[in-house]
C-alpha cells in the first residue's frame, strides 16, 4: 500500500464529495475549452466568410491627385486613362511573405467607349481570378471569349441587349455572351471583356489600371497583408477595404475578450468549489489525520495524501472537462454559426492545455486544505489522548 | 540509566486565572520491558500524561527523555519519526481507517518505511498471526466486531515492532471475555520484550501490569512495583 493508494480509497469512499469536486472543476474547464473551440471555430468561419466577400485589398496607381467622389456623385478628378500600373510588376505580390494567403489576384483595366450613342465603362478582367474576387456574380449564359463580353444588368438594360445579341465597340464587333444579374453595385453599369481584350482595345498591352486581391491572413492582421503588398508594389497605392474586416473582427474580439473574463470568474468559482469542498474533507477527516501523524507520518506525508487526491480528481476533471467542452461546442457551433459542418478538430494543445489548467486549479486550491491538514495537532485531532 | 525517563513535567491548559494543571511535577523511571499500568479517575490526567509519553504533547516544563534522547528537543518532524521508529500506539477507540481493509490499516504505519513490498506483506501478516485475525485481512473494519477491531488496532501498533507499548484504555469498549483475551495478548507481547505502557481505570486489567502509577489531580500519588500476577 502507498500514499497513492489511500489517496484513491478515500475517494472511492467520499463519492460524493469527490463528485462534487469533479463536477465543479468540469463545468469550469469545459465551459473554458467550449469558449476557446467556439471562438476558434467562429475566427475561422468568419475567415472563410471573407472569402466569399471577394476583394479586401485594393492596388491602385499612387496618384497627388485627390479623387472629387462623394455618395457616388463625381465632381470629376482622376480620370482612369492618366495612371496605370505595369502588370509585370504586379508579379511580385506573388513574392510577399505572406504571398500563400492571397487567395486571387485580379488585374483590372478600365476604359471608357461608345457603344451606339452611349459612353459605357468597359473593364477587362481575369475572369478566372473574379470568381473568387467576386463570388456574388450570377452569370446569365457563358464567360465571353477573344471577342465577346459580359454586361451589367443596368448595361445590358440601356443598351437593349440580350445574350447572343452583338454590339460594336471601336468597330470591332463583340458577342454578348452573358449578361450579370443585378448585384447592387457598380458593376451593374459595367460592360466586361478579356483583359487582354481590353488592353488591347484601349492600346495599354501590359499596363493595368487597378488590381483587387482576395487576402486571407488568419495569423497576421489585413495591415500587415497591405505593408508587404505596398513593398512589393512602390509605385502603387495598396488599400484594405477595412470596414467588414475590420468591423467583424472588432466584434469577435469583444465577444473574445467578454468570453475570457467568464472563463475567468467560473473558473475562479471552480477555485472555490475545490477549496470549500477539501477543507470540508480535511475537517471531516480530522481523526483519520490525527492517526496518521500519530503513527508517524510526516507533514509532508499528509500533504501528499491531500495533493494527491486533488491530483486525481482534477486530472479526470481536466480530461472530462475538454470532452465535454469538445462535444458541448460540436453542438454549439451547429446552432450558433451558419451553415457550419460541425466539423470541430480533435486539438492536442488544447486538450493538454485542459488537463494542465484542470491540475493547477485543484493543486492551488487544495493548497490551504493539505496545508492545515498537515498542521493538525495529532493531540486535538485524536480527542481520545 | 533507565530506558525511559520523566523529570518534573507539568503540563497546563489555559492562561491567567482560567489556567488549569493537567499534570504536575510528575517524574518517574521506567526500564526497559516493564509493564506499566496508568491508573486514575476520569479527569485525572492519565491520558495527558500518556500523550505527552507519546510525543505528541510537549509538555509546559520538565524533560521526557526514550533511551535518553529528550523527545521535546526535537523538532515536530523527528518526532513523528520517533513515533514511527519507537511507539506503537493502541487507541481507546480503535481508530481504524474506515475505507481500508484490516490489511491496509495493520500496514498504514509502513506505508512510508521503506521496505520491500514482500518485507512489509510478511510484517503484516505476522502482525496479524500474533493477533489471531489474518483470515479476516480482506475485511474493513465495519465488518469486524468490536474484539477484533481492538486487536486489528493492537497488530497496527506492533507491525513496526516498536520498543514501545502505548496503550490508551484498550478494553474500554470491550466486554469481559474480549478484555481478557486483549489483556492476555498485550502480556505475551510484553513478555516478548515490549515496553508496555496503559493507560486503565480497570482494577481487572491493572492486575496484567507488574507495575502500577496511580495519578489523581495531575499529581503521581503512587508508583509500586508488584509482582507478577
Amino acid at each position: 500500500m502507498t500514499l497513492k493508494n489511500i489517496s484513491f480509497k478515500n475517494l472511492i469512499r467520499r463519492k460524493g464529495k469527490a463528485s462534487f469536486v469533479l463536477a465543479g472543476l468540469v463545468i469550469g474547464v469545459s465551459t473554458v475549452v467550449g469558449i476557446i473551440s467556439f471562438v476558434e471555430a467562429m475566427t475561422s468561419d468568419i475567415n472563410h466568410k471573407l472569402e466569399k466577400f471577394g476583394a479586401n485589398i485594393l492596388i491602385v496607381p499612387r496618384t497627388e491627385n485627390l479623387t472629387l467622389t462623394y455618395g457616388g456623385l463625381s465632381l470629376g478628378g482622376v480620370s482612369f486613362e492618366m495612371e496605370e500600373i505595369r502588370q509585370e510588376e504586379l508579379a511580385q505580390v506573388s513574392f510577399i511573405k505572406n504571398a500563400r494567403n492571397i487567395a486571387a489576384l485580379g488585374p483590372l483595366v478600365l476604359g471608357v467607349v461608345n457603344v451606339d450613342s452611349h459612353k459605357v465603362l468597359l473593364a477587362g478582367v481575369d475572369f478566372k481570378a473574379s470568381t473568387i474576387l467576386k463570388p456574388w456574380w450570377q452569370l446569365q449564359g457563358n464567360e465571353p471569349d477573344d471577342n465577346g463580353v459580359i454586361l451589367g444588368a443596368e448595361a445590358a438594360r440601356i443598351l437593349n441587349l440580350n445574350v447572343g445579341g452583338h454590339l460594336k465597340i471601336k468597330d470591332r464587333r463583340f458577342g454578348v455572351s452573358g449578361i450579370l444579374k443585378p448585384t447592387g453595385s457598380q458593376d451593374d453599369q459595367l460592360v466586361f471583356a478579356r483583359l487582354a481584350t481590353a488592353q488591347s482595345l484601349f492600346d495599354k498591352g501590359g499596363r493595368v489600371s487597378m488590381a483587387e486581391v482576395a487576402a486571407l491572413c488568419q495569423d497576421c492582421p489585413i495591415e500587415e497583408m497591405v505593408r508587404q503588398i505596398s513593398d512589393a508594389l512602390p509605385g502603387a497605392k495598396v488599400m484594405a477595404i477595412q470596414q467588414v474586416v475590420k468591423g467583424r473582427m472588432e466584434t469577435l474580439g469583444h465577444f473574445k475578450k467578454f468570453s475570457y473574463g467568464i472563463s475567468g470568474v467560473i473558473l475562479l468559482i471552480g477555485s472555490l468549489v475545490v477549496l470549500v469542498t477539501m477543507m470540508g474533507s480535511v475537517r471531516e477527516r480530522t481523526d483519520e489525520i490525527g492517526i496518521f501523524r500519530a503513527i508517524g507520518f510526516r507533514k509532508r506525508h499528509v500533504m501528499i495524501i491531500v495533493f494527491l487526491e486533488a491530483a486525481i480528481v482534477s486530472g479526470l476533471a481536466g480530461i472530462l472537462g475538454y470532452l465535454m467542452g469538445w462535444g458541448v461546442t460540436k453542438t454549439a457551433v451547429r446552432f450558433f454559426i451558419e451553415g457550419h459542418s460541425g466539423i470541430v478538430p480533435f486539438k492536442p494543445e488544447l486538450a493538454a492545455g485542459a488537463f494542465m489548467l484542470a491540475l493547477l486549479i485543484g493543486l492551488v486550491s487544495s493548497a490551504y486544505p493539505a496545508f492545515i491538514a498537515s498542521r493538525l495537532d495529532p493531540t486535538e485531532a485524536l480527542r481520545a489522548l | 540509566m533507565s530506558y525511559i525517563t520523566a523529570e518534573n513535567i507539568f503540563k497546563t491548559y489555559g492562561s491567567g486565572e482560567s489556567i488549569v494543571a493537567a499534570v504536575s511535577d510528575i517524574s518517574f523511571q521506567i526500564e526497559s520491558g516493564e509493564f506499566i499500568g496508568v491508573m486514575g479517575e476520569s479527569g485525572a490526567g492519565k491520558s495527558t500524561l500518556l500523550s505527552i509519553m507519546g510525543a505528541m504533547n510537549a509538555p509546559t516544563s520538565g524533560r521526557f527523555a526514550v533511551d535518553d534522547i529528550d523527545i521535546y528537543s526535537l523538532g515536530q518532524e523527528q518526532q513523528a519519526d520517533f513515533r514511527r521508529e519507537f511507539l506503537g500506539f493502541i487507541f481507546q477507540s480503535f481508530h481504524l481507517v474506515p475505507y481500508l481493509t484490516v490489511f491496509e490499516n495493520v500496514m498504514l504505519p509502513l506505508t512510508i518505511v521503506k521496505k520491500s513490498k514482500r518485507q512489509k506483506r510478511e510484517m503484516v501478516e505476522n502482525a496479524l498471526s500474533q493477533v489471531r485475525l489474518l483470515d479476516k485481512a480482506g475485511r474493513l473494519p465495519n465488518q469486524i466486531s468490536g474484539g477484533e477491531k481492538e486487536r486489528v488496532a493492537i497488530a497496527r501498533a506492533i507491525v513496526n515492532e516498536p520498543p514501545v507499548l502505548l496503550a490508551d484504555e484498550p478494553t474500554g469498549n470491550l466486554d469481559t471475555k474480549t478484555t481478557a483475551e486483549i489483556m492476555e495478548l498485550l502480556q505475551n507481547l510484553n513478555s516478548e520484550g515490549m515496553t508496555t505502557i496503559m493507560v486503565t481505570h480497570s482494577p481487572d486489567c491493572a492486575r496484567y501490569a507488574r507495575r502500577i502509577m496511580k495519578v489523581s489531580d495531575g499529581r503521581l500519588v503512587e508508583d509500586d512495583e508488584k509482582g507478577i500476577i
